[in-house]
């Protein structure tokens, strides 16, 4: 394989005596799809500022698309698209003039026709005269989008990018992100959403600074350790009760009228479940663990972000 | 194309600005309105010819000298007394509290002195806290109560026993008219606009959140400077033709020297205040920290640049405080060119002061601006 398309290694970011990057390691190869998770406050912002150049690292290095993170944050800039996570293009600008002012510092040849065919394939063609500040929040995301690909990137940092979109733009804007990376374009994308991290390549949990997880969906997983059976009768919320706090059980969530029970023992859980469900007259059957029994197992094993 | 500078990418920072700037509207109104309005303010009510001011008279002895000179001199218009029998202590008092601008003290012999042919003597205490404010009315003193005195004893040949009169008040060498004014005013509205809104600029990117979004495009520091300082060179070319041309036609100010000059020396110092406001906004975070440190520049440089009170007035250390201003450069430049027709040659060493500060707060930005969101 080709050399990757990030590759970096021990990024540390400090703000004040708070350490928020912790020596952070992560390799993403090219035309991969790359879903970037944790809890809030938990660093994915900050650490792809540091690998966009946006911020100076206190410790570790790094390459993006192989230019030195420290040195060469030029033509990082002109190869990567960054989306941030709030909206920051000019409220008080149109659309068609924020994209135009985009073209124009990418010096991209071909400007209007570049921005009238996004005008066009964005659908807002007829809204190009319309104020930035006016659009509805999911608009203004994909304006974002549109705008940080328009210059054709080799790599894209996404921070958030369909946070309050609705779910058929979300499928598109996937579908597109797909496509995008069979032709050989990088993503690095932060989310929240669960079917959004399943249709990653891979995914990169941080948690607190540190990454703590990373792999295919199916590799963390499976690394997790984690045992998931399933409750289902009349008296799920009365076994409930019962298990929560007993041996070997470590989360439960009811879904509908059945009740997921994770552990990390599993042994210790078969147990208990099998004890609670002889008392209460359920039945239990084993399950696969899904990514958010994973990702909810990792918070919790987490110390407080907030602190 | 270098690697410190695109056209194509300056061109697009200008046009943004430029519309950004435009949708302003109270902005926009503001860049237009704060010179009019100032000049407006400053050069009509600010009077630096005074007639009427409040006095107090302390005359022991009403006699008809007296009355006659006191009479005199509210002829001139210069003196309106309002307290005309008051008592020393009742004078003292009133100069303290600020309710008249002069006491004029006429000694209890002043008569007698008179008579006798001995040389009288009055004395006038001017207030000094507006230095400026009492010079046409007390030079005006002598000869008026002179005048005023030798009609009363019908004594017109040359006196011996002249008056003499004591003054107790600051000198003030510039006396300040209001040609002396309105070119200051150029200078004082340039760098309170240019200033301001350049050093708004780049902070209203950094308080928006939209300068992470533009440091992660390829635009460089400079281009990134230049486009916020050009558009506001523009303004500033707005405002200086409103002004002179307000200069020119309500105020009659008269143009003694070369307009080219005038213009190479405004366009420098505009240069030098744009530059510095954009030095500002590296500095501070909030739109609001930008405007204090705005008027933390703005309040000292009005005192010390010789536009409030005259240079030569000042003593030696606030003199020298006031070189670091451009203003004092600026107002040297064009009060010896509009008004005594200096050449280039004359007004040299401000020109090139000003280009220094150009250069050094040019440096200074390029320095101070963050790459980074740190
Ligand atoms: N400029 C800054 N100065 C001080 N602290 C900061 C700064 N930027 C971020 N932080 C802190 O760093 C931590 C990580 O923030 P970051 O924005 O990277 O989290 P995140 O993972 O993106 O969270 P979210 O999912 O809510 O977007 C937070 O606790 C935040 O308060
Ligand atoms: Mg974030």
């Amino acid at each position: 394989m080709s050399t990757p398309a990030i590759e970096v290694s021990e990024l540390t970011k400090r703000f004040g005596e708070r350490t928020v990057v912790d020596r952070v390691s992560l390799s993403v190869a090219k035309g991969e799809i790359a879903g970037f998770l944790g809890p809030n406050g938990s660093g994915k912002t900050t650490t792809i500022r540091l690998m966009c150049g946006l911020l100076q690292p206190d410790g570790g290095s790094g390459r993006v698309l192989g230019h030195d993170i420290l040195t060469e944050r030029g033509a990082i800039k002109r190869e990567v698209g960054y989306m941030t996570q709030k909206f920051s293009f000019y409220e008080d600008l149109t659309i068609e003039e924020n994209l135009s002012f985009v073209a124009g510092l990418y010096q991209m040849r071909r400007r209007r026709e570049v921005v009238r065919d996004t005008l066009k394939d964005l659908g807002l063609w007829t809204r190009r005269g319309q104020l930035a500040g006016s659009l509805s929040g999911g608009w203004k995301q994909r304006l974002a989008l549109a705008a940080c690909v328009m210059h054709k990137p080799r790599l894209l940092m996404l921070d958030e990018p369909t946070a309050g979109v609705d779910p058929k733009a979300r499928r598109d804007f996937w579908d597109e992100i797909h496509r995008l990376a069979a032709d050989g374009l990088t993503v690095l994308v932060s989310t929240h959403y669960m079917d959004e991290a399943e249709r990653c390549h891979r995914i990169n949990y941080i948690s607190y600074g540190t990454l703590v997880a990373q792999g295919t969906v199916e590799e963390v997983v499976r690394d997790a350790g984690l045992t998931t059976v399933v409750v289902t009768g009349e008296a799920t919320s009365e076994a409930a009760n019962k298990l929560r706090g007993a041996e070997g059980v470590d989360q439960i969530a009811p879904f509908g009228n059945t009740l997921h029970v994770v552990g990390r023992d599993g042994e210790a859980l078969r147990r208990t479940v099998a004890r609670v469900a002889a008392e209460t007259g359920t039945q239990v059957a084993d399950a696969e663990t899904s990514l958010e029994d994973v990702f909810i197992q990792l918070m919790g094993d987490a110390r407080d972000n907030m602190s | 194309m270098s690697r410190w500078l695109s056209f194509a990418r300056l061109w697009a920072l200008l046009v943004k600005e430029t519309i950004q700037m435009r949708r302003d509207r109270v902005t926009f109104a503001m860049m237009i309105g704060i010179p009019l309005v100032q000049l407006m303010l400053f050069g009509f009510a600010i009077n630096t010819d005074p007639k009427e001011l409040p006095a107090a008279l302390v005359a022991p002895t009403q006699d008809r000298f007296t009355r006659a000179m006191v009479g005199a001199l509210e002829l001139t218009g210069y003196y309106r007394f309002v307290a005309p029998d008051a008592t020393a202590a009742e004078a003292e008092e009133m100069i303290s509290r600020g309710d008249v601008v002069f006491v004029v003290t006429v000694p209890s012999d002043f008569g007698k002195r008179v008579e006798k042919g001995d040389a009288p003597t009055i004395l006038i205490e001017a207030d000094a806290t507006d230095p400026s404010a009492a010079s046409g009315a007390i030079s005006t003193l002598g000869t008026v109560a002179q005048q005023a005195l030798q009609r009363e004893t019908g004594n017109t040949s040359a006196d011996p026993a002249a008056l003499s009169v004591v003054v107790h008040k600051r000198y003030n060498p510039e006396g300040v008219t209001q040609y002396n004014i309105v070119p200051g005013l150029l200078g004082v509205i340039l760098q309170l606009t240019m200033v301001m809104m350049t050093a708004m600029a780049l902070t209203r990117e950094i308080e928006r959140g939209t300068m992470e979004n533009l440091l992660s495009m390829p635009a460089t520091p400079l281009e990134i400077m230049l486009g916020k300082v050009v558009p506001y060179l523009g303004v500033g070319a707005v405002q200086v033709v409103v002004v002179l041309a307000a200069a020119r036609m309500i105020f009659a100010v008269p143009m003694m020297g070369s307009l080219s000059v005038i213009l190479l020396g405004i366009f420098v110092f505009v240069l030098a205040l744009v530059i510095l406001g954009y030095l500002i906004s590296t500095v501070a975070r909030t739109q609001m920290q930008a405007m204090q440190l705005t008027f933390f520049f703005f309040l000292p440089s009005l005192m010390l640049s010789g536009f409030m009170f005259p240079y030569r007035g000042m003593p030696g250390w606030a003199q020298a405080l006031g070189e670091i201003f451009p203003l004092t450069h600026f107002l040297r430049l064009i009060r010896s060119v509009m008004l005594k027709g200096a050449d280039v040659h004359t007004v040299a060493q401000s020109l090139l002061a000003l280009t220094v500060f150009v250069l050094m707060l040019s440096l200074a930005a390029l320095m101070r601006f963050r790459r980074t969101l740190d």
